[in-house]
């Protein structure tokens, strides 16, 4: 099924008499929906950008590409950063706009701008029903009503079928920089992350690849102030040991391109994780995982490790969450949530989703 | 203002329900008697007030969820109560309500550095939330302008803003986890410490909804290391279409700054007279203020200061040191106050696209002409976010009356032309009615059902957010 607008798509979830698929570009089947594949494909385009206003809105199967070339010729960008998952997945295909917000995907920037919901400003859905529902909008500030926005943002489909989403975009930099400390243990690494992210210098990068024994920090903005802060910010790393400096932003990109990306995974075969962690806790866990292999992003609050069977188990009662990104482990892919709050969740999919035919199996 | 006839039933039960609260509390936790309930009859929409039935002061979590299993029970309406200062009456009794008041939690939990955050109890003002960090060099970052007084809980439940969200966001940006107790008593954790939780975004939701779904007792918050310094510029132009263009530019140049206000010629009058800040009298007047190191600061003000002369100022300031930045915002931090003097005033909060304001701004000076009724416009600039404080008389019959149409007008015309109905207060009672207007029915319908999902017998502050005739039935069953 490829509706070709709205009322198409609300008239086909009506009359579905059986699960759907929902896809966008295919390129994150991230769980193990089944279902008819229902593309958004015929539903593309950006509907309105205002440079000056910061606000782009677009229509849900729009490639992101073509979101991200538009912004570039106004020189702005999607400051989240949103993490490409063709290499570490094996997938082909056009990422889509739709795909990245129902799967709230961002990269390492995360850590100091926020997250793809922080820059959601509104969404248009239909619901399990086939009713077309909007919530939020195209301004900055808005909090008439519930924000459905945050709710609908990392739904993985399973409460709507988006078809238009309004996102706050910000200007892109003039260059970026990055500090880089050799041969740290991840407790180090971790700490010097923390001391870096508590400076006063805006890094809006911080990992640590423990085969590399590398530790990077990303400074952005007018080149003059990017070389003041890397100044400063390597005093403040001083004490973990040398800091060197690399300034070729295009080397830059490379490199948190393929920190963003988990590159470093790609080729290897096995499960893959991601968990969320406080930062301070995940050396500890780290050491209990049994991972082959892994990547500390924002500052050590995100980990992505390579390793088979049940993570969660190994780790035990942790603080956080573990996502099964890739492979199968015969366990559920999200985190599984105390009985509480897995009763709202279930609750509200109730309501949204009364049949249940939206990505069954994807998030319960 | 229309609220909901209070339930006979519950009315007539005053002396049980009150008796079984007592059980569950300790004796200085609980008011019943009219003269101490009074207090409680209001919140900064002063215009409405009712007493409750009674009111409650828990100090613990446990407290909270014994209170709210007791209520829940009985069936007895609850409206959380964080400080009183909202504007959209979100706190509003009725009379067959428990006030549950939040004013004694106000412990710090946890600090923790390292990883950049703080737990605390959610009746803590917003300003002494930084206050227990910033020793160490650290600050919350949204800041209401009642932060002195606003407490978290209230923060949380509207998703709160402030002057520097341009830059740091709102509440629902810097919210990292909380402890949520849903009408029936349960007590649940939601996020934590950590970032981005998998699973549906439960905390996304709660965020905003005007304690609707559940009352939250402790809350995890980012916290953010201070900037270095910072410092503001002003200009005055003689023309709003004007000013709006130099906002447009100095964003489009890839200048972020931490907060651009804007004043109208109404407001910058009234400014003036009260707290001489030796502004311009113009149409048109912005601050902009950047943060960073000395030199970031000097190399960002200089572009800023390009972009504003290539506009043909009538004035242009650019602070050199603190007694100057003071000098600056003066007057910006004044004007609710100078509206004060001159009458009593109804501060609305619509949102706009920022390509809208000359003509919005046009807009509402012919409304005010029609109307018979000043109006002065502050606002933050980078975001759209309009304050329009309309100036009326309350002991005029009839004015708060014309006063509330006029702002009702504007609100129309703010979602007319792309923007929203509130962008920081909240929906509250006061834009409750309005709600149709900016959503079609099947668009309240999923927000009800969200709260039809964590408060199924609609007793938590029930009366606000959606329109009485959307919410009627539910509130019936």
């Amino acid at each position: 099924m490829t509706p070709q607008n709205e009322e198409e798509l609300a008239r086909m979830v009506a009359e579905a008499d059986g699960p759907l698929r929902i896809v966008g570009g295919g390129t994150r089947p991230i769980g193990r929906s089944t279902g008819a594949a229902l593309s958004l494909a015929g539903m593309a385009g950006i509907t309105l950008y205002e440079p000056g206003a910061l606000t782009l809105v677009a229509k849900a199967g729009t490639p992101l590409a073509e979101v991200q070339a538009r912004l570039a010729a106004e020189n702005q960008r999607l400051a989240f950063e949103p993490m490409d998952h063709r290499a570490l997945l094996g997938t082909s295909g056009e990422p889509t706009i739709g795909g990245m917000v129902a799967a709230n995907v961002s990269g390492p920037r995360r850590i100091s701008v926020g997250a793809c919901r922080d820059f959601m400003l509104g969404v248009r859905f239909v619901d399990g029903a086939g009713h077309i529902i909007k919530n939020g909008g195209r301004v900055m500030k808005n909090v008439t009503g519930y924000d459905l926005v945050k709710l609908l943002t990392g739904s993985y489909g399973t409460l709507g079928v988006l078809t238009e989403v309004s996102l706050k975009v910000l200007p892109d930099v003039e260059t970026q920089a990055a500090l880089v400390l050799d041969g740290l243990d991840d407790v180090t690494a971790v700490s010097a992350m923390a001391a870096a992210m508590s400076s006063p210098f805006e890094v809006t990068g911080a990992a640590h690849d423990p085969a590399a024994g590398r530790t990077l920090l990303r400074l952005e903005g007018f080149a003059a102030s990017v070389a003041y802060r890397a100044q400063a910010l390597a005093g403040v790393l001083a004490p973990f040991g040398t800091v060197t400096v690399l300034d070729d932003p295009a080397q830059g990109a490379a490199i948190w391109a393929a920190i963003r990306d988990v590159t470093a995974f790609a080729g290897q075969t096995g499960c893959v994780w991601r968990l969320s962690v406080k930062a301070s806790d995940a050396p500890a866990l780290v050491a209990k995982s049994g991972a082959r292999a892994v990547i500390y992003d924002w500052a050590g609050g995100l980990v992505w490790l390579l390793a088979d069977g049940d993570l969660r188990a190994r780790l035990a009662d942790f603080a956080g969450h573990a996502t099964l990104i890739r492979g199968q482990a015969d366990v559920p892919v999200f985190q599984p949530e105390p009985a509480p709050v897995a009763a709202l969740s279930a609750g509200l999919r109730a309501k949204f989703d009364p049949r249940g035919i939206f990505n069954p199996g994807i998030m319960g | 203002m229309q609220m909901p006839v209070p339930n006979a039933g519950v009315l007539s039960r005053k002396d049980q329900i009150v008796s079984r609260l007592a059980a569950v509390l300790p004796p200085d936790a609980l008011m019943s008697d009219i003269a101490e309930t009074r207090a409680y009859e209001c919140d900064a929409l002063t215009a409405y007030r009712c007493p409750p039935l009674a009111v409650v002061l828990p100090s613990t979590t446990e407290e909270v969820a014994a209170v709210l299993k007791v209520c829940h029970e009985l069936g007895v309406p609850v409206v959380p109560r964080g400080s009183g200062t909202s504007l959209a009456g979100g706190a509003l009794p009725t009379a067959d309500c428990v006030i549950l008041g939040v004013a004694r939690m106000t412990q710090v939990i946890e600090t923790n550095y390292p990883d950049r955050y703080i737990r605390v109890q959610t009746g803590r003002t917003n300003l002494s939330v930084t206050g227990a960090v910033e020793a160490d060099g650290f600050f919350y970052a949204p800041d209401p302008s009642s932060q002195l007084a606003c407490a978290i809980a209230g923060n949380i439940a509207m998703n709160s803003g402030g002057a520097h969200c341009l830059k740091y966001g709102v509440t629902t940006n810097n919210l990292l986890g909380v402890t949520l107790v849903t009408m029936d008593g349960t007590v649940m954790e939601i996020g934590g410490a950590h970032m981005d939780a998998g699973g549906l975004d439960l905390l996304g939701v709660i965020c905003g909804s005007e304690g609707q779904l559940g009352v939250v007792t402790e809350a995890t918050l980012r916290i953010l290391p201070k900037p270095e310094g910072a410092r503001p510029v002003l200009m005055g132009y003689d023309s709003s279409e004007v000013a709006g263009q130099v906002v447009t530019d100095i964003i489009k140049a890839g200048i972020l700054p931490v907060a651009i206000e804007f004043m109208d010629r109404p407001c910058i009058e009234a400014t003036e007279a009260f707290a001489k800040a030796g502004y311009p009298i113009c149409e048109a007047l912005l601050i902009v203020e950047v943060e960073g190191s000395p030199a970031e600061i000097d190399a960002q003000l200089a572009l800023i200061m390009d972009i504003a002369r290539r506009h043909n100022p009538v004035e242009l300031r650019e602070a050199k040191d603190a007694a100057e930045a003071g000098r600056i915002w003066l007057g910006r931090k004044s004007a609710f106050g100078a509206m004060g003097q001159i009458n009593d005033y109804m501060c609305l909060d619509g949102t706009i696209p920022v390509s809208a304001l000359p003509y919005v701004l046009r807009r509402i000076g012919e409304m005010s002409k029609e109307y018979g009724l000043g109006v002065g416009n502050v606002f933050h600039a980078g975001d759209g976010n309009m304050h329009p404080l309309i100036l009326f008389d309350a002991n005029k019959p009839g004015d708060l009356e014309l006063c509330e149409a006029f702002g009702a007008d504007i609100l129309r015309l703010c979602v007319e032309v792309g923007g929203c109905l509130t962008g920081e207060h909240g929906v509250g009672i006061e834009k409750r009615d309005l709600m149709h207007v900016q959503f079609a029915p099947a668009d309240l319908e999923a927000q009800m059902a969200v709260k039809d999902v964590f408060d199924p017998a609609w007793l938590l502050n029930a009366a606000k957010v959606f329109p009485l005739d959307s919410s009627a039935p539910r509130r019936a069953a």
